[in-house]
């Protein structure tokens, strides 16, 4: 019987431990400082919103580990002695404890960006990625009505969100000249703007970051009272989030022979340089990264499959990382985005792209697809729910733009009596694209009918 | 909270302070007169309960809890000279103080009960839609902000208080309603307007219910205003709590036909079978017969087709009228729901349970029809299908299963105790095209799906495995579906072997190779 140690009870962890245990006798610890059993940190904006309490977000019943024999243990890994398959436990007692194994899974995760900014650790300034960030911003967000989020991305929008709940008044600041614009095109990066507002968010965009001054008060601790931009404008506020992206959490290995550069790297069998130490999650880096992959991928799914996968090199056979179809998905206040494939913010070479917006300005579609076959490439769906099996089928299978949009009621996945939008794009498409005149397929339910 | 919304709660509050107050109002004077004109009182239960009653007449009370107490002294000391005397087939079983109460109150109420109408109920109800309807300005999606924070939907005080009210207001409904008579008087004028004679507690009760569903629905319309499911399903538990279990019943009676509500099936309805009611549809002819059979329609032919097609959510969450107030008036509530598997077990014990005793009651009951015989063995019928109507229709539908709205989830009867919703989840879970689609690799587990399940299922243990969800309980509310905020789950009918009912080895979105 081995023992096997992961150290991170994430997704990546957890998935790791739960698939050795189906397929093995292996002894397992988890190990983790952050929190006793797993949670989803996705869901940490809702403990904050009050739509769910911390409880909710553990995916397991706390009788579930016990059950299935991973062991837990709350602590601080301090030290990896990788020679003698050891690793130090500080569990916040005097006297730190040894731990030996016999195969090493790190699950480490990330930590949040902060770019070196003046005041950057004054009180009232945090970003958000650990329970331990929620408990801060329940503490900081206390009695206050103005705050600043620095950044434009996804977790950006959710402290705004939070923050909206709680009556503040919230400034974004942004870099690019739109919402998320690094990631999303233009009209979606414009439309999510736009709905950012509607919210009574102060979105600045091309507005960035310069300084976080404090009160000049030296002898309470030092808080912050606003902030200024490059732009030279000051703004106040109480609170700064700051949502400028997440690191792999590598600092701790720099004196170990493990081989790190922005993460962890690792080969397509998830293997560091160590032997018997391997890497997943959002800690990783790629040494080779997949077509179309990025080589630091810090996503919920993909952690998963890491652990899936590392779990089966572990107890069946040597098995390679091999995600399929790219896809994601997050949700910006009340619209709802899914993206399949490839849809980089500006169309590349040989890439052409349609865009279809409904008329109310909260629903959209692009497809992008290649010009000289004009096969499908990537999808971005918003305020409309796709089939994640069809997209992938179609974007797998090499499907010509004229196939997907005849056979687009395949991929309809919102709820019965939601209206249904394929006509109308498919309507959009002939006019952007005449040549093909596609014909729209398949059957219209009959409440699509009866209201036309 | 706008100031609207704000003068709204303080309405309602105002409206609902008076209702309960009303119980105070005025005096219970019993005369002659009452007792042999205005109430049903039998001829020869009016001689033995005026011969002892005579003390009373004329004695005024001030609360309806001590006049009835009073009377129904009077009547327990008839009942003991009878026993005494032998007279065991004279002894009064009738419950004759709720009328007698009812007929002797006199005041404010008697006097003016328009007024007082309009402000308890009246601005109960204006209240309620000013708060409700401000909402509608908010942008549309899902706004559960603050549910948890909230003392009234997270089991705080405001939520224990709420329950206890419920079970005390059910308490008293069934076992004392001569002290809600006040109540009653109220609702008077609705009621001989629709079926041409007074209320009694369960007039009162059908009006509270209606009421309750309307507002409440329209409440959820608001809220969903961006889900044209969750609408639609919305008005059709309005329609058919209003019509078909509300104002249709009353019309038959006022038509002297039998009160049906034609919705309602056995074995929730668990006395369609009992000699009263099957004398009473076969003593009325054509119509009475087509009640009859349409009653067993319901359950031997509706049941198994419309489960198959569109799984039990057909009745349980956009016909059936406790569901139908499950979801408008419980709504608030649905998150605090258990998920845990302890509860599920529990479940399947005792849900199936209660349809093993409604079926086995019913046989009771058929056999002493047909035969003529009360018992089988040494079991009466009788005691068997008052069992059954204490423990199960008064104590677990009534007041365990609206009572605990606020401290266990909206659906607790639905969940544990009906034994209608047991039958309709066999056929769902066995024979149906209808299951919870889960869309590929998209779940990231954030919890929002099991957390707002009122009929607590786990939701996130299949959604982040990828299968489907085929549960007995799931009356298919959509709520899981319009609060997953990545767009996972979808109610979905279609062949019922392309269920998935095994999780994936490999979930979409990992393209390494199956193991043989
Ligand atoms: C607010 C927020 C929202 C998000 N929303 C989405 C989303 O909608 N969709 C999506 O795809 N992704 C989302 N993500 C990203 C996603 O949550 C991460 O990709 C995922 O959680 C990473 O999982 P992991 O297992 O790699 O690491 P983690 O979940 O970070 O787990 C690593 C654990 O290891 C512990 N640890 C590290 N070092 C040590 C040590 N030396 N000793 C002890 N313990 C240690 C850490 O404390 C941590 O608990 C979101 C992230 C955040 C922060
Ligand atoms: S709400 Fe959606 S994303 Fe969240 S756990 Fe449920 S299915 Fe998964």
């Amino acid at each position: 019987m081995r023992h096997i140690v992961i150290l991170g009870n994430g997704i990546s962890g957890i998935t790791a431990a739960r698939h050795i245990r189906k397929h093995s006798d292996d002894r397992i610890t988890v190990i983790s400082s952050e929190t006793e059993h797993f949670f989803s940190r996705t869901a940490l904006m809702y403990i904050y919103m009050g739509h769910m309490k911390y409880e909710h977000t553990k995916p397991y019943e706390d009788y579930f580990w016990e059950k299935n024999r991973i062991e837990l243990r709350q602590a601080w890994v301090s030290h990896f002695d990788f020679d003698n398959k050891s690793i130090t436990l500080d569990e916040g007692t005097n006297v730190p404890t040894e731990l030996t194994y016999d195969i090493l899974i790190l699950g480490v995760g990330s930590e949040s960006n902060a770019f070196g900014w003046p005041g950057q650790d004054l009180e009232g300034v945090q970003g958000f990625y650990s329970f331990q960030d929620l408990e801060a911003m329940e503490a900081n967000t206390e009695g206050i009505d103005r705050a600043v989020i620095v950044g434009g991305g996804l977790i950006g929008i959710e402290m705004a969100e939070m923050l909206l709940t709680r009556d503040i008044r919230v400034t974004m600041l942004v870099r690019e000249e739109a919402y998320w614009n690094g990631v999303l095109p233009k009209e979606e990066a414009e439309m999510i703007g736009r709905h950012i507002r509607e919210h009574g968010v102060d979105l600045r965009l091309e507005t960035e970051l310069e300084a976080i001054h404090d009160d000049n008060n030296r002898e309470a601790a030092l808080r912050v009272t606003s902030v200024t931009t490059k732009n030279g404008e000051q703004i106040d506020c109480q609170f700064v989030g700051l949502a400028v992206g997440v690191h792999p959490n590598v600092k701790q290995f720099s004196d170990t022979a493990l081989e790190t550069d922005k993460g962890i790297l690792v080969n397509e069998f998830l293997e560091t340089n160590i032997p018997d130490v391997y890497a997943i999650g959002d800690c990783v880096q790629h040494r080779n990264p997949l077509e179309d992959r990025k080589s630091v991928e810090q996503i919920w799914y993909t952690g998963r499959i890491m652990g899936e996968t590392v779990a089966r090199s572990i107890c069946q056979t040597r098995t390679p990382y091999q995600p399929g179809v790219f896809f994601n998905s997050a949700k910006f206040m009340d619209i709802e985005y899914q993206t399949y494939g490839q849809v980089p913010a500006e169309a590349p070479e040989g890439i052409k792209s349609f865009y279809w917006e409904h008329p109310g300005g909260k629903i959209a579609l692009r497809l992008n697809y290649r010009e000289d076959n004009n096969t499908l490439t990537g999808i971005n769906n918003f305020g409309m729910r796709l089939r994640h099996e069809v997209c992938e089928k179609w974007i797998k299978g090499k499907k010509s733009i004229g196939y997907v949009l005849s056979h687009f009621r395949d991929a309809h996945f919102d709820p019965e009596f939601f209206q249904r939008h394929e006509k109308s794009i498919v309507a959009a498409f002939n006019k952007h694209s005449p040549k093909h005149n596609v014909k729209l397929g398949g059957k219209a339910p009959f409440w699509e009918r009866v209201w036309g | 909270m706008n100031n609207i919304q704000k003068i709204g709660l303080t309405l309602f509050v105002i409206g609902f302070t008076i209702w309960v107050a009303t119980l105070s109002l005025g005096k219970y004077t019993l005369t002659e007169g009452i007792l042999s004109d205005t109430v049903n009182v039998k001829k020869e239960h009016y001689d033995l309960l005026k011969a002892k009653a005579e003390p009373m007449f004329g004695k005024s009370y001030s609360t309806a809890f001590e006049f009835s107490n009073d009377f129904s002294k009077i009547q327990e000391e008839v009942n003991e000279e009878l026993r005494k005397a032998e007279k065991d087939d004279q002894v009064i079983y009738d419950n004759y103080a709720f009328i007698v109460t009812k007929a002797s109150s006199e005041g404010p109420i008697t006097e003016h009960t328009f007024l007082w109408f309009w402000l308890s109920f009246g601005l109960a109800i204006v209240g309620a839609l000013m708060y409700i309807f401000p909402n509608n300005r908010l942008l549309p999606g899902i706004k559960n902000d603050h549910i948890y924070h909230h003392p009234a939907t997270s089991r705080g005080w405001i939520g224990i208080l709420l329950g206890t009210f419920l079970i005390a207001f059910y308490v008293v409904l069934y076992f004392y309603p001569q002290y809600i008579v006040n109540w009653v008087l109220l609702v008077d004028p609705i009621s001989e307007a629709l079926n041409g004679g007074p209320a009694s507690q369960w007039f009162l009760y059908g009006f509270l219910y209606t009421l309750c569903i309307l507002i409440m629905g329209i409440r959820m319309i608001i809220k969903y205003r961006h889900s044209p499911y969750e609408q639609i399903r919305s008005v059709s538990v309005m329609f058919f709590q209003t019509s078909f279990a509300f104002i249709i019943p009353e019309i038959l009676v006022r038509l002297n036909q039998p009160y049906f509500d034609f919705k309602n099936m056995w074995p929730l309805d668990y006395d369609f079978f009992f000699d009263f009611n099957l004398n009473e549809l076969l003593s009325n002819g054509t119509l009475g017969l087509f009640m009859l059979v349409w009653g067993i329609a319901l359950f031997v032919l509706a049941v198994p087709i419309f489960t198959y097609l569109y799984g039990k959510r057909w009745y349980c969450s956009w016909v059936c009228g406790c569901g139908g107030l499950a979801e408008t008036l419980g709504d608030p509530h649905r998150q605090l729901s258990d998920k845990s598997m302890r509860a599920w077990k529990i479940e399947r014990y005792m849900v199936h349970g209660v349809l093993a005793f409604a079926i086995i009651m019913t046989a009771f009951v058929l056999y002493t029809y047909f035969t003529g015989q009360s018992n089988i063995g040494p079991v009466s019928s009788y005691s068997v299908r008052a069992a059954y109507g204490f423990w199960i229709g008064a104590l677990f539908s009534g007041i365990v299963g609206v009572g605990f709205y606020p401290l266990m989830g909206n659906r607790v009867w639905c969940r544990f105790g009906c034994p209608l919703a047991a039958y309709l989840g066999l056929v769902q879970r066995f024979k149906s095209r209808f299951r919870i689609t889960t869309n590929g690799g998209q779940c990231i587990s954030c919890g929002n799906c099991s957390t707002y399940c009122e009929m607590g299922i786990d939701v996130r243990a299949y959604a982040q495995k990828g299968q489907d969800i085929v549960r007995a309980s799931c009356v298919g509310c959509g709520i899981c579906s319009a609060v997953c905020p990545r767009g996972v789950l979808n109610l979905e009918n279609a062949d019922p072997h392309s269920r998935v009912m095994v999780a994936p080895e490999i979930m979409t979105g990992n393209d390494m190779p199956k193991i043989k």
